[in-house]
């Protein structure tokens, strides 16, 4: 079952990966075979184990202020700033669609 | 023409009241310097992990408890992925699969016919109570084309309360919001103040013929008050009905509230349905609370949280403090809901009955008719009263003892307005209001006027 050119198109804007060559979209294709054996054990009544965490005791820290006040070395950061805040886009510039970009995908 | 069933349920964001923030030891504060109040982990550099705040995890279970829901033992905590500017890490930490609390319900009441003297009960169930982040803001500046980022509310608690679709318009989502916002400050969970974004409300509106499914459903956002939600929520049901009634279809959308026009417009920003992408929060153990039978017994107590330990010091909510100022006092259940309805109104009618003669069913017309209507008039809140409930009944006092008759009261009422520090018998003395008692005296007052007449 080979995965579908919407399913990857939609993979790429959503996680902003490129799949860039065949050879890419052939190791995705593997890591979902690799994955898919697990659907040969029987988990019929078994909860689901979604984290090594789960007999963790979960830390509660006290509610006290202990951080913050460090604008300056946060904005270290940023290419852009204007009076101490980020600078950033007018909004989401959302990936052009597959027609419009230049993606190995259109050939497929 | 079928009439139409128009559904609406909220979805109501409650910014924890809590020194510092959900996951992180930086500073919950409303106006501070751009960036100020930002920790690394809000800032999300690699490296950084996020720690459980426990007051904010009380916050919630007293929420729950108070909305009646099912606490769950164990919650867990999931990423939800979306990119904005406003939120670094690219996903919000949020408890998706199994929230804090489950199936609760709020009771509410309303006026039929603008009239107070006939209220109505309602409920609507709630569906769940989440923690989860708060995003930073954006400021958007069109003319240099560009967003400021400002990450100081980025990750603050917040409680996500969400309320079924039991209600049909805006006045019952008002009045169900407004008892909300009363049960969190009165339980100090949040202060609750929408002009602050401390509570901030979506709306999900449908309509639909009765006996048909459920109609296709748009959210509303942006509504920025109580008054404006009502207006928002009948807006939308409105241009639904017109729409559908003109053979249009309606779109699942995210609309915004113009406040200015009064009308819900399609939000800009939406790329279609979008894919959060949930997965479990791996960096956070599920979160387990205990009660009295659970609670274990060799744990440090800081790290143990006891759902009946917070069930039995929970204060009193607005629908049982309003039952016992009925039952104490004697005043109309509408006259209970007016003094819970203004902040610090309760405690001075309270007040005011301790200090005077006068009995509380006399004292509440004078706190609702006079005292209310003058601290509207001038835009003031109880505390800012010039006039103290000392003041109010001493001067209830001179009319009970029939000292002054009640034109006179409100007189002297008017002139302790100003605030200049004079007492009511002062005031009383100063423009001679003082009823004469003396049978005599009143005779001879007669005896001049008619005097007087005779002379003309």
């Amino acid at each position: 079952q080979k995965v579908s050119v919407e399913v990857l198109d939609h993979l790429e804007h959503l996680a902003l990966v490129d799949f860039r060559d065949s050879e890419g979209v052939e190791r995705l294709q593997k890591a979902i075979e690799f994955a898919d054996q697990l659907h040969e054990v029987n988990t019929d009544g078994v909860e689901p184990m979604d984290s090594v965490l789960e007999d963790r005791c979960l830390y509660l820290r006290e509610d006290d202020v202990t951080e913050g006040n460090c604008t300056k070395e946060l904005l270290e950061n940023a290419r852009e700033k204007v009076e101490e805040y980020f600078v950033a886009p007018p909004g989401n510039i959302p990936l052009p669609k597959m027609d419009e970009q230049e993606t190995f995908l259109k050939g497929s | 023409l079928a009439p139409w069933i128009p559904v609406v349920g909220l979805e109501i964001h409650a910014q924890i009241s809590s020194n510092s923030k959900l996951f992180s030891g930086s500073q919950v504060q409303f106006a501070a310097p751009p960036n100020s109040l930002v920790s690394f982990f809000d800032a999300s550099l690699p490296g950084t992990l996020p720690v459980l705040n426990r007051r904010c995890v009380e916050a919630a279970v007293m929420t729950g408890l108070a909305l009646n829901c099912s606490i769950n033992k164990k919650s867990l905590f999931d990423r939800k992925h979306y990119f904005y500017a406003d939120l670094p890490a690219g996903y919000q930490i949020t408890q998706q699969r199994v929230p804090i609390a489950v199936n609760g319900s709020l009771s509410y009441s309303l006026c039929i016919d603008n009239k107070m003297s006939q209220m109505v009960t309602k409920t609507v169930r709630i569906k769940q109570i989440q923690l989860e982040q708060d995003s930073g803001k954006s400021l958007h500046d069109d003319t240099r084309s560009q967003t400021l980022v400002d990450l100081n509310r980025a990750g603050v608690g917040l409680m996500e309360v969400v309320m079924e679709p039991d209600m049909c318009c805006g006045e019952e989502a008002a009045a169900a919001v407004r008892e909300l916002q009363l049960i969190l400050q009165t339980l100090g969970s949040s202060q609750a103040v929408m002009a602050e974004g401390q509570l901030r409300v979506d709306a999900n509106v449908s309509v639909h013929h009765p006996g048909e499914p459920y109609g296709v459903r748009t959210e509303v956002k942006n509504i920025n008050s109580i008054r404006f939600l009502a207006k928002a929520v009948d807006y939308e049901i409105q241009r639904q009905i017109e729409e559908l009634e003109n053979g249009g279809t309606i779109l699942n959308e995210t609309r915004a509230f113009d406040s200015k026009l009064g009308c819900t417009v399609p939000m800009r920003d939406k790329e279609g349905k979008q894919d959060y992408r949930f997965m479990p929060e791996p960096n956070l153990p599920p979160l387990i609370l205990y009660d009295a039978k659970s609670l274990p017994a060799n744990m440090n107590h800081q790290q143990v949280i006891n759902i009946d330990w917070i069930h039995e010091r929970l204060p009193d909510l607005p629908s049982v403090k309003r039952e016992k100022l009925v039952e104490q006092y004697g005043i109309l259940p509408e006259h209970s809901f007016t003094l819970l309805n203004e902040d610090g109104l309760a405690e001075f009618f309270e007040s005011v009955t301790k200090q005077t003669q006068m009995k509380p069913k006399k004292v509440i017309g004078w706190i609702l008719n006079d005292l209310l209507s003058y601290l509207k008039q001038h835009s003031l809140t109880v505390k800012e009263s010039p006039v103290s409930s000392f003041l109010l009944a001493d001067l209830l006092n001179l009319l009970e003892k029939k000292e002054i008759s009640s034109t006179a009261a409100k007189q002297v009422l008017a002139e302790l307005w100003k605030g200049e520090g004079k007492t009511p018998l002062e005031i009383v003395k100063e423009q001679k209001l003082e009823l004469l008692q003396d049978q005599k005296e009143l005779e001879q007052i007669c005896q001049a006027v008619i005097d007087g007449q005779e002379n003309e």
